[in-house]
C-alpha cells in the first residue's frame, strides 16, 4: 500500500518536470557547459560595467606618448602601446565592442534566418526553391570573401562590417532552420491547427517555431563565438572597426609592427578573442547535448 | 553516374550567374567614381569623361553586365584598372601560391585529424581523449590570425626555424598550413571521433569482433568505412572555409596569393579583378563540392544502388 502511494508520488513529480526544465537540469550537471556560462556572465558584466569604472575619453582612446610601450608591470598590467595607452583598459572596453556587436548581429541574422527557413519548409514547392536557390548563391562565397565585398560596396565602419556578417550568416541560418522545421510541418497537431481554421502566421509563430526552437537555439550561440572571431578576421585585415576605437582585431593588427620586441601588445588582444569564443562553444556543446541526449556520446 | 555529373555541372551555371550578378551589384553600388580612383583628383574632366567612355561605364546597367558575361565566356575578363594588366594572367601568377596554402592545410587536416578523431573514439574517456577534446575546443575558438601570429613569434622570431614572412620555399608555407589548419582541424577531429562513437556500438562490430577479427581491422575496415560519411562531408565543407580562410592567413604571413589580391583589389576598387576572383573562387568551391558528393558513392555503394534503381524504375 505505501509502496504504492510512493510510486503515484513519483509520477506526480516526474509529470511536475517540464520540458524546460529538464533541458536546464541536463545543462546544469554538464560542468564544462557550466564554465563556459560563468565565463559568459563574467564578461557580460564587464561589458556591461566597463563605463563605470573606466573613464573612455581619458583612459581608453587619450594617447599618453610619454607612456609609450612599457611592458606589463603593476601600473599597466598589460603594458601600453605605442600610443602610451593602457592595453588592459583597451582589453577590457573591447568586451562591449565585441559582445554587442555579435549580439546584435546573430539576433538579426536569426529573425531573418528563422523567418526564410520557416517560409521554406512550410509552404515548400516554389517558394522553398526561390529561397534555397538565393541562399546557394549566397553560400557559394566563402564568408570572408563575401564580407570583404559588402564592405567594399557600402565603406568600412562598425554598421557596415555587421551588416556584412548578417548576410554571411544568414544562409547558413536558413538552411538549418529550415531542416528543423520541415518535419514538423507534417505533425498531426499541424495538421489539426489547420484544420480548426488556424490563419498560417499564428501555426507558424505558435505551433511550429516553438516546437524548432532547440536547434535555432544551439546554432544562434554556436555563431556567437563564429561572428566574434568574424568581426575580430574582418577588422584585423583591415575592414572593420575604426582606430581609437579598442576593437580586438584592430588592436591585434596595430601591434604587429612591435610584436618582434613588444610581443605582449599581440598577446592580450588575442587572449580575449579567445576565452569569449570558448565561453560560447562551450556553452553551445552543452546546449546542444541539454536538448538533444541522444547526440551525446 | 555521367548523367549526374553532367546534372550537377548544369545546376552550376545558375548558380555562378547569381554570383557575378550579387557582386556586379555590389561593386556597382560602391562609393567612388572608378574613373576618378584610376586618374587621381587632378585629372580633367575632358579625361575623365574620355576613360568613362573607354570604360563603358556610359552604359546602362544591364548592358555593362551582359557585355561582361558575354566576353568572360569568351574568356576575356577584362583588364585590371590598376596595372592594366589582362586580369586572368594576374590571378594565374596569384593561384598556385593560394592553391598550394589550401591543398597543404587540407592535407594536413586529413592526415592529423582523422587519425586523431579515431585514436581519441577508440580510447574513449582515455587521457589522451580527453586532451584531443581539450585542443580541439581551444583550436576551434581560436581566432587563426592570432595563431599565426603566435606561431611567428614563437617559431620565426623566436626559434628561427622558418621564415616569418614571403612565400619562396616549402619551409616559408609550413607554418602557414598549421595556422589554416587548426580551426578546421579542430571541427574534424570533433566530427570523427562522433561519427566513430556512433558507428562502434553497431552490432555488426560486435559481430566482426566476435568471428574473431584483429582489432585493427575491425576498426579500420568495419568501423571506419561506415563511419566515413560525415567526415567525408565535413572535409568538402571546409575547403571553402580554408579558401576563404586564406585571405586572412596570407595577410598575417605576408604571401602572395589570391587573398591579399583580393583585399588589395576591393580597397582600391578595381572591379574586374574582384569580379574575376569571386567569380573564379565560387567555381574552385563548386568542383570541390561536386567532387565531395561523387565521392560518395565510392564510400558508400548503398547510394549507388539507390541511383541505378531510380534509374531503372524511370525506364
Amino acid at each position: 500500500m505505501q509502496n504504492n502511494a510512493q510510486e503515484t508520488e513519483r509520477l506526480r513529480q516526474y509529470k511536475k518536470r517540464s520540458q524546460l526544465g529538464s533541458v536546464c537540469r541536463r545543462f546544469a550537471k554538464s560542468r564544462t557547459a557550466m564554465f563556459g556560462l560563468i565565463l559568459l556572465i563574467i564578461l557580460i558584466l564587464i561589458a556591461i560595467f566597463c563605463g563605470f569604472f573606466l573613464d573612455y575619453e581619458g583612459e581608453v582612446i587619450k594617447q599618453n606618448v610619454r607612456e609609450r610601450l612599457q611592458f606589463p608591470s603593476w601600473q599597466h598590467p598589460f603594458g601600453t602601446d605605442q600610443f602610451g595607452r593602457d592595453v588592459l583598459c583597451r582589453v577590457i572596453w573591447g568586451t562591449r565592442i565585441s559582445l554587442s556587436a555579435s549580439l546584435v548581429i546573430i539576433a538579426i541574422a536569426t529573425l531573418f534566418g528563422a523567418l526564410f527557413g520557416a517560409l521554406a519548409a512550410y509552404y515548400g514547392g516554389m517558394v522553398d526553391n526561390v529561397i534555397m536557390r538565393v541562399m546557394d548563391i549566397f553560400y557559394a562565397l566563402p564568408f570572408n570573401l563575401l564580407a570583404i565585398c559588402i564592405v567594399a560596396s557600402l565603406g568600412n565602419g562598425m554598421l557596415n562590417l555587421g551588416a556584412a556578417c548578417v548576410v554571411g550568416v544568414i544562409p547558413g541560418f536558413t538552411r538549418v532552420f529550415r531542416s528543423a522545421i520541415m518535419p514538423i510541418r507534417n505533425q498531426e497537431y499541424i495538421e489539426a491547427a489547420r484544420a480548426c481554421g488556424t490563419r498560417d502566421l499564428r501555426i507558424l509563430t505558435r505551433h511550429i517555431l516553438p516546437n524548432a526552437m532547440g536547434p535555432i537555439i544551439v546554432q544562434a550561440t554556436l555563431n556567437l563565438a563564429i561572428t566574434i572571431l568574424a568581426i575580430a578576421g574582418l577588422s584585423y585585415i583591415g575592414l572593420g572597426v575604426e582606430a581609437p576605437a579598442p576593437e580586438w582585431g584592430t588592436m591585434l593588427s596595430d601591434g604587429r609592427e612591435y610584436m618582434r620586441n613588444y610581443p605582449y601588445l599581440v598577446i592580450f588582444p588575442g587572449l580575449a578573442i579567445m576565452i569569449s569564443a570558448m565561453a560560447l562553444n562551450l556553452i553551445g556543446d552543452g546546449l546542444r547535448d541539454a536538448l538533444d541526449p541522444k547526440l551525446k556520446n | 553516374m555521367g548523367r549526374y555529373i553532367a546534372k550537377r555541372l548544369l545546376l552550376m551555371i545558375p548558380v555562378i550567374l547569381g554570383v557575378s550578378l550579387l557582386v556586379f551589384t555590389m561593386m556597382e553600388l560602391s562609393p567612388g567614381d572608378p574613373a576618378q580612383i584610376i586618374l587621381g583628383i587632378r585629372a580633367t574632366p575632358e579625361s575623365l569623361a574620355a576613360l568613362r567612355t573607354e570604360l563603358g561605364l556610359d552604359q546602362p546597367f544591364w548592358v555593362r553586365y551582359f557585355n561582361y558575361i558575354w566576353n568572360a565566356l569568351h574568356g576575356d575578363f577584362g583588364e585590371s584598372w590598376r596595372s592594366g594588366l589582362p586580369v586572368l594572367q594576374e590571378i594565374m601568377v596569384r593561384f598556385p601560391s593560394t592553391i598550394k596554402l589550401a591543398l597543404g592545410s587540407m592535407a594536413l587536416m586529413v592526415l592529423v585529424g582523422v587519425p586523431v578523431g579515431i585514436l581519441s573514439a577508440v580510447k574513449q574517456y582515455s587521457l589522451l581523449d580527453n586532451v584531443t577534446l581539450t585542443g580541439a575546443l581551444i583550436f576551434s575558438s581560436m581566432p587563426s590570425f592570432w595563431l599565426g601570429t603566435l606561431l611567428i613569434l614563437a617559431f620565426a622570431l623566436g626559434l628561427n626555424w622558418f621564415p616569418a614572412t614571403g612565400g619562396d620555399t616549402i619551409r616559408s608555407y609550413i607554418l602557414p598550413w598549421i595556422t589554416l589548419a587548426a580551426s578546421s582541424l579542430a571541427t574534424l577531429v570533433r566530427m570523427t571521433r562522433s561519427s566513430m562513437l556512433e558507428v562502434i556500438r553497431a552490432d555488426y562490430i560486435k559481430m566482426a569482433r566476435a568471428k574473431g577479427a584483429s582489432e585493427q581491422r575491425v576498426i579500420l575496415r568495419h568501423a571506419l568505412r561506415n563511419a566515413l560519411m560525415p567526415i567525408v562531408t565535413i572535409i568538402g565543407m571546409d575547403f571553402g572555409k580554408l579558401l576563404g580562410g586564406t585571405m586572412i592567413i596570407e595577410q598575417v604571413f605576408t604571401l602572395p596569393g589570391l587573398g591579399s589580391l583580393a583585399i588589395t583589389s576591393v580597397r582600391q576598387l578595381d572591379v574586374p579583378m574582384v569580379l574575376a576572383e569571386v567569380l573564379f573562387i565560387a567555381l574552385l568551391a563548386g568542383f570541390i563540392n561536386l567532387f565531395v558528393d561523387i565521392l560518395y558513392v565510392y564510400i558508400d555503394p548503398r547510394l549507388k544502388s539507390q541511383y541505378v534503381m531510380l534509374r531503372k524504375v524511370r525506364r
